[in-house]
């Protein structure tokens, strides 16, 4: 038993467990199947959420085209299950049969040849994790090698989403337009709007999700990691040891836009369509402040902003709808003045250390001399290191 | 210009800003096992002569070679690589991690994307950090953050973390600016043992240390050297008391 607990104090699992624990078994039995649907569909945002802790907190870029990568995985199975659900039969009405609804409306009289590579399944879940990372590494290396960062970065993938929301809107023929694409029914001829198909997807989907938090752990754990904490900082020193510090932010990058690729897809699967709203600046933002208000520097946190942020977004636009903008705004806010590391760092920045204080006070307290004073917020203690660097694995 | 037998050879270099010339032609020649000391009014181009050596600045014209290869058009991992480290004026360490770590991240080894994720803490990297903790003073505390070093222990530290890199040309810049006396004396010392192998330009104010450490002397002024050669013959240069020494 204790070293068990050593082990899940020297990796940091525990709270991996904590929130497997509630994703696994909590929420399936306290939630009614639509409001655990919903919850699917807010952890496709929390695989946005990780990517940019692994880019923004430790590789210290900002992206705010997020959405960019999300939307290239969406759409990518959409395309898939559009197909699917444009079978020859289903569609005789249509001038064109066989053809997705939308091509039919546009005068489209044949599938485009860069549509027939998603007929095929794996093709497809290759392509969704592909192009995405694909993308990302061409942008990164554009961009990190002639050492564009900071501000400028932030406003170039900015504008790539915008560009890409535009080029979907206008292109409708080819992509569904505005509209998006709907309708989607059956994963090779599996009926994905049943209640047994979204429990099988959401568990899906968890697994992923803890899956990519593993991974993360483990890439923050080597070598790398510590390598992104320091060229975040002392970006020069890095590079005069002989480091290519390009490399490592395009990695980080490509990394960010694979787990938002992998989120994309899942939400497709879950939700149903995939449309430009999803894509462009505003949701992009929105991603940001779910990875901010859980807590940048944390990949369990930043999962745990997505479901908040998503929860209040649901709540609060159910109930208020003309004031949640302000509200998510007051909120992002607020966090960036009042937590700069989100709810991650408020736990072990001040509740833990007030928990710690509190058992050791206890501890004392049978002791008739007067209990030793806490020593002052214990920053070196092992797990507990947020905006610093997690001791590497030996 | 042929080939030498200089470790590194620096010829006609030249570099303005805005049409102010920081460098201007300029020839340097350092030799193996030599131990160079550049001193030099404020704005007489000695810090920027370092980093145009090391790939930060880039040379206007003129040409830099180490160990007879072309070093102005590469990039400045790549000069490292070749062998040239460099330590900045500023200590610049990574302040939350272990002094352990600093060196480890310093260790020649996984220096691509990939290979920084199957890096191994081996039995190589121990020894490696520290026989180099050993020398810089710090086997003590090598678990300590290095936040918490003191301010000549974080200058050592950085050298340390140019060591591990076991580079043939080493650049000091002002490496004990802000040290007490007995820093001062054992940071002479160090430079004496790692110059044993290797090539060291420092670059330094404090003429008591110079004295101490310096094989040879190069003065510079306004971009160009002024004068050249033993401390005791630059010392004696009217040109060099007129412009920097003073009477």
């Amino acid at each position: 038993m204790t070293t068990f607990k050593h082990w899940l104090d020297r990796t940091g699992m525990g709270s991996v467990l904590l929130l497997a624990l509630l994703l696994i078994v909590v929420f399936p039995l306290c939630l009614d199947l639509f409001r655990l649907n919903l919850v699917g569909k807010y952890l496709c945002y929390a695989f946005v959420a990780l990517g940019l802790v692994m880019l923004w907190g430790y590789g210290g870029v900002l992206s705010l085209g997020q959405g960019v990568f999300f939307g290239l995985g969406g759409y990518g199975m959409a395309m898939f299950l559009k197909l699917e659900a444009s079978d020859p039969v289903t569609t005789k009405i249509q001038s064109t049969p066989g053809i997705p609804d939308f091509m039919d409306w546009n005068q489209l009289t044949a599938l485009p040849m860069w549509w027939e590579p998603f007929r095929s399944f794996p093709l497809t879940l290759l392509l969704v994790l592909v192009v995405p990372t694909l993308i990302a590494f061409v942008i990164g290396f554009a961009m990190f090698k002639r050492r564009v960062g900071g501000v400028y970065f932030a406003i170039i993938t900015q504008a790539i989403a915008l560009i890409l929301t535009v080029l979907i809107i206008g292109q409708q023929g080819y992509t569904g337009g505005v509209n998006g694409m709907t309708d989607l029914k059956t994963l090779l001829g599996w009926d994905t709007r049943t209640n047994s198909a979204k429990y099988i997807l959401y568990f899906v989907s968890v697994g992923l999700l803890l899956g990519s938090i593993v991974l993360c752990t483990w890439i923050q754990k080597s070598k790398l990691g510590t390598l992104l904490l320091a060229m975040r900082d002392k970006e020069d020193r890095v590079r005069f040891s002989g480091y290519d510090v390009s490399m490592f932010r395009v990695f980080a990058f490509c990394l960010a836009a694979l787990l938002s690729a992998i989120g994309g897809a899942m939400f497709t699967l879950q939700v149903g369509f995939m449309s430009p709203s999803l894509v462009g600046i505003v949701p992009s933002i929105e991603m940001v402040i779910f990875a901010a208000v859980g807590g940048r520097m944390s990949l369990v946190g930043a999962v745990y902003g997505a479901l908040l942020v998503n929860f209040g977004k649901t709540y609060f636009s159910e109930s208020f709808p003309d004031l949640w903008l302000f509200l998510m705004a007051a909120m992002f806010i607020g966090v960036v003045l009042g937590f700069p590391e989100g709810l991650a760092g408020l736990y072990t920045n001040k509740v833990k250390p007030w928990w710690q204080r509190r058992m050791a006070a206890r501890k004392a307290a049978p002791v008739t001399v007067a209990p030793k004073r806490a020593e002052p917020v214990a920053t070196t203690e092992p797990g507990a290191l947020p905006p610093g660097i997690s001791s590497q694995q030996t | 210009m042929s080939n030498t037998d200089f470790v590194l050879a620096v010829e006609d270099l030249t570099v303005s800003f805005d049409g102010f010339k920081a460098i201007d032609a300029l020839n340097l020649y350092v030799d193996k096992n030599e131990l160079r000391v550049i001193i030099g009014p404020n704005g007489a181009g000695k810090t920027t002569l370092l980093d145009l050596i090391c790939g930060k600045t880039r040379a206007s014209a003129g040409s830099i070679k180490f160990k007879n290869g072309e070093m102005t058009k590469l990039p400045e991992y790549e000069i490292v690589r070749k062998g040239i480290g460099r330590k900045f004026q500023t200590p610049s360490i990574y302040e939350n991690l272990s002094v352990f770590q600093n060196l480890e991240v310093s260790f020649p080894r996984g220096r691509g994307v990939f290979g920084a994720l199957a890096f191994k803490r081996d039995d190589e990297v121990k020894t490696r950090v520290q026989a180099v903790a050993a020398e810089i003073g710090l086997a003590e505390t090598l678990e300590t953050e290095a936040g918490l070093l003191s301010h000549g222990q974080k200058q050592w530290l950085e050298i340390g973390m140019l060591l591990m890199q076991d580079p043939e040309l080493l650049m000091l810049d002002e490496p004990i600016a802000g040290m007490s006396v007995r820093e001062r004396e054992l940071t002479a010392d160090l430079l004496q043992r790692i110059c044993k192998g290797r090539s060291v330009i420092v670059i330094e104010h404090d003429m008591d240390f110079v004295k101490r450490i310096a094989h040879k002397v190069t003065v510079m002024h306004q971009g160009k050297i002024l004068a050249e050669g033993s401390m005791e013959q630059v010392q004696n240069d009217p040109k060099v008391v007129d412009v920097y020494l003073g009477h």
